[in-house]
């Protein structure tokens, strides 16, 4: 992993490792009595605070996923090369873009 | 037999933090997929709320949330290990520590999920 990769995972990791702490404990409050839709955006919908936070989550995640999983491929099945990379980007785009339509779902919905 | 490099909890903190990992990637794209079914109302997302009604989503959802707390617990080890000045000492009982977390996040998840 170069220098910068690296950075960049541990940089998301720390951030990551906040947004995770807040994500598990509202999890755990949210699923009791059931998953709603009423329950969920009642929460996220119009509120400026879970938009950042989301926003900040998805980011984070966007980053991190795609890198820790090219580590994964280069040791574990020997994947490696430009192709490899550009796969991961579009997996890092993928990711951004899905994660911020569902955050801009749960906020205008 | 277990080859001696596996016989130590760092090799099983690394795999775990690893499937965990990949694990969540593998979720991760489902779940804003799913979350994004609000664009088309809340009367959407309440029709794919309803599988999580069976067992069996159930059973993965538990599986998600121990991989999110255990990939959690032992990433914060990792960022222990390579960021503080002191080594890490008692590698065996951090680790341990890092699964009885994500155990224990799991269980009551686990709760509140039958409750």
């Amino acid at each position: 992993m170069t220098a910068r990769l690296f950075m960049l995972q541990r940089g998301s990791a720390a951030v990551l490792a906040l947004a995770v702490l807040v994500h598990l404990a509202t999890i755990i409050i949210a699923v009791r009595g059931g998953l709603t839709a009423g329950e969920i955006l009642g929460r996220t919908s119009g509120n400026l605070g879970w938009f950042a936070f989301y926003t900040v989550f998805v980011f984070a995640a966007a980053i991190h996923a795609p890198i820790g999983l090219r580590t994964i491929l280069r040791e574990w099945t020997g994947w490696r090369g430009r192709f490899c990379d550009a796969v991961m980007v579009v997996f890092a785009v993928s990711l951004l873009v899905l994660g911020l339509r569902a955050t801009w779902a749960v906020y205008a919905a | 037999m277990i080859r001696p490099s596996r016989n130590h909890a760092g090799w099983w903190a690394a795999l775990a933090h690893r499937l965990s990992g990949l694990a969540l990637a593998v979720f991760l794209p489902l779940h804003f997929l799913a979350l994004g079914t609000a664009l088309a109302g809340a009367d959407a997302l309440d029709r794919f709320l309803e599988l999580t009604g069976s067992p069996l989503v159930k059973i993965a959802e538990t599986g998600i949330v121990l991989a999110l707390a255990v990939h959690l617990a032992l990433g914060l080890r990792v960022l222990h290990v390579e960021f503080l000045p002191r080594p890490e000492s008692r590698t065996r009982a951090i680790v341990a520590g890092c699964f009885g977390a994500g155990v224990a996040v799991t269980l009551l998840f686990l709760l509140n999920l039958t409750a």
